[in-house]
């Protein structure tokens, strides 16, 4: 039984290894269109709601907790807080998921959607001029131009699609582990898919505590302060 | 090896530490930071928090040796798709002066 165990685990970080080396992949693109292009990367970055994308990330990190609970009350035995853990963890990835939506839709009206995705709506957001303080708008550091803003939002769009791509998996399988926990087929002997789970959302988390920073936070500094 | 359960006080430590890790990040994200420090201040609390899920939420810090050699694989490779690009990318400008 302990040996089955670790094989499950075993399993789940080789799996996660290679969704490392996958994400490893955007990362690397946007390393090096970031270091081509710094002063579109830093004025499309400014456009992003920080405020959604910090209250997100504290959202996800909640889950991770709750979801390191659920682990807990599995292994002690504790059926109720078990179920209960899940159901939070499953509303909080959803949470985030709704959050995520909302900023999308902001994107489409801003006309920040790359290229021609969309029809009737292809990429062309309106530049801000000089004093304009209009949010909608773009506001542009020198030396920026816009085919190397709209490369931020293809690679934006790629590596937060993708995240949620992940979370609405992980949120199916939350539903899943719902479903059995209430059963009562998780106990302190055999609880391999609650861990495994969990395995994957702390990764998700993860992947989403680096595209924080990353896409919402490197050009703020930059701003004029007031 | 039996199961290590990780005590509910240990996962509470590091769900704060996450919260304030969070909270430092935006605010150092608005102070303009000489030398380009912003980008490397970002990233050092990004992988420390990062290092805080794997080690306590992930259980590898009580996990066997075998997890840790796996994750390490993913790290070295990783440092190998960076490290090969970015030889390639930052001596480019070699070729086209040299011609």
């Amino acid at each position: 039984m302990e040996q089955q165990r670790e094989a499950g685990t075993l399993g789940m970080w080789v799996f996660l290894v290679t969704e490392i080396m996958f994400f490893g992949g955007m990362f690397l693109a946007y390393t090096l269109y970031r270091t081509s292009f710094p002063a579109a990367f830093a004025s499309a970055s400014n456009h992003l709601d920080i405020t959604l994308g910090a209250v997100n990330t504290g959202v996800l990190i909640l889950s991770s907790f709750t979801m390191a609970m659920a682990v807990y009350f599995t292994q002690v035995g504790k059926s109720r807080p078990q179920i209960l853990c899940l159901v939070l963890t499953l509303i909080l990835g959803l949470t985030f998921l709704g959050i995520k939506a909302v900023e999308y839709h902001s994107k489409y009206t801003d006309r920040l959607i790359p290229g021609h995705v969309i029809p009737g709506a292809e990429f062309g957001p309106a530049v801000a001029h000089e004093g304009d303080t209009d949010p909608h708008k773009l506001h542009l550091l020198e030396g920026a131009t816009l085919p190397q803003v709209e490369m931020f939002y293809w690679i934006y769009f790629a590596m937060t699609g993708m995240h949620a791509l992940h979370m609405i998996i992980g949120a199916g399988l939350l539903t899943y582990l719902i479903i059995f926990a209430m059963k009562g087929r998780f106990d302190p002997e055999y609880h391999s898919p609650v861990e495994v789970i969990g395995l994957y959302w702390h990764f998700v988390d993860i992947v989403w505590i680096f595209l924080f920073p990353l896409l919402y936070l490197l050009g703020r500094h930059l701003l004029e302060h007031h | 090896m039996s199961e290590h359960i990780v005590s509910v006080r240990v996962y509470i430590t590091i769900f704060l530490v996450l919260l304030v890790g969070t909270a430092l990040t935006v605010w150092a994200a608005f102070v303009d930071f000489p030398f380009g420090l912003n980008t490397i201040i970002a990233m050092t609390i990004a992988v420390t928090k990062a290092t805080f899920v794997v080690l306590y939420f992930m259980h590898v810090r009580y996990s066997s040796r075998l997890i840790w050699v796996i994750l390490g694989s993913a790290f070295f490779w990783m440092a190998i798709l960076f490290a090969f690009t970015f030889a390639d990318y930052v001596t480019r400008h070699r070729l086209s002066t040299g011609m």
